[in-house]
């Protein structure tokens, strides 16, 4: 990986979870899209492909197009994302809330392929209290170009304890 | 002769005891435990795949670790992550909080009813064998409190991703009314289904 311009390295990560998404990556990967990550100011791609058979195009981006390195699984992710100045993730909640509550920036991308797409319903509900950008793989270069990250409400983090309250009163443990 | 009909009536009085005890289960859930001793009570918990063990583990960790003690850990079978997530969950508990000893927190393997986009018709003979297979493991573990049949309390919280529907196992138990307590992470879930509790999302 290129290290010498790093104070002006803004990466993309990519990741599928667990799934395998070809029409992402296969997106992600396309000219075009690359192009508009480019002009928005991103140097580097990182794609986490998961169980996925397309495979990317590593480049070293020497004649001025974006770095592009990719990996399939990875025990944790929370680097990568930490290191990323956008995540372009699957609709799985666990993706999607492991980066929200790093508080960066996110584009959800639904896969339409899936039978029972409930996945869809929690992308919509965080996109329309503006939590995050939604997608899908053909409007994802549309979206990376209209891309305003200005309009992002942070995400509040959810709490478990009023949860574990209920379960304790309903035990008949003490509440504390 | 003599034969079928003893069997046939050792068939018949073990189906009545059973849809007692099941109509008895039934009828005892939802309804809070009347013991308040500080007894700990053994846990079993169930770990959906990838997502779903992130906000168990978030609420794992507010609950008060010696009060939900020994515990054990389920997660399917073609699952390889949440397992492990549980093991690493468990590795960073303090010494004087988490458990000594072989038995106090194990792990272990069961098989999916369906897999994602797994034919409703080849279901049928999958889900009757995870059923057989789950219950044994339930006759062997007998746990006091399940969390994801009066032996036990059972907590279901529906997964954050499930904002305008239940799943089919949340649908499950809300309608049989087996669940003691069964959450949900969105108010518009919880205007469909009154009797589910809403306290916010865990993530």
């Amino acid at each position: 990986m290129d290290d010498k311009h790093d104070e002006y390295k803004r990466t993309v990560f990519v990741t599928v979870g667990t799934t395998s998404f070809d029409s992402l990556v296969k997106t992600v990967d396309s000219k075009q899209v690359k192009e508009a990550l480019s002009a928005k100011g991103y140097t580097h791609l990182v794609i986490q492909m998961g169980r996925g058979s397309y495979i990317p195009k590593k480049s070293s981006g020497e004649d001025g197009s974006l770095v592009v390195d990719y990996f399939t699984f990875s025990s944790s992710i929370a680097d990568y994302l930490r290191s990323a100045s956008l995540v372009i993730s699957h609709a799985g909640s666990g993706s999607i809330f492991e980066t929200l509550r790093l508080a960066k920036p996110l584009i959800v991308v639904v896969n339409e392929d899936l039978m029972d797409n409930h996945q869809s319903e929690l992308a919509e509900e965080l996109a329309e209290r503006k939590h995050l950008f939604c997608a899908r793989p053909q409007t994802l270069c549309e979206v990376t170009k209209s891309l305003n990250l200005d309009t992002i409400v942070p995400y509040e983090p959810g709490d478990a304890n009023p949860v574990a309250k209920l379960i304790n009163k309903h035990l008949g443990f003490p509440v504390d | 002769m003599v034969d079928f009909v003893s069997v046939s009536l050792v068939f018949v009085i073990a189906s009545t005891l059973l849809v007692v005890r099941i109509l008895y289960v039934i009828s005892q859930s939802s309804k809070p435990a009347r013991n308040a001793s500080q007894k700990s009570l053994s846990t079993l918990v169930v770990l959906g795949s990838g997502g779903h063990t992130a906000e168990m583990i978030n609420l794992l960790t507010v609950l008060q670790k010696e009060r939900f003690a020994p515990r054990f850990y389920i997660a399917a079978a073609t699952d390889n992550m949440s397992l492990q997530k549980a093991r690493v969950f468990e590795d960073t508990l303090d010494d004087k909080i988490s458990l000594k000893g072989a038995n106090s927190i194990q792990f272990m393997q069961i098989y999916r009813s369906r897999e994602v986009g797994q034919s409703y018709i080849t279901s049928v003979g999958t889900t009757l064998y995870a059923l057989a297979h789950a219950l044994w493991l339930m006759v062997k573990i007998r746990p006091q409190v399940v969390l994801g049949i009066r032996w036990s309390h059972i907590f279901y919280v529906e997964s954050i991703a499930r904002v305008k529907r239940l799943s089919l196992s949340g649908l499950l138990l809300y309608k049989l009314r087996m669940a003691d307590q069964l959450f949900v992470q969105w108010p518009s879930l919880q205007k469909q289904y009154p009797r589910a509790h809403y306290v916010g999302r865990l993530m």
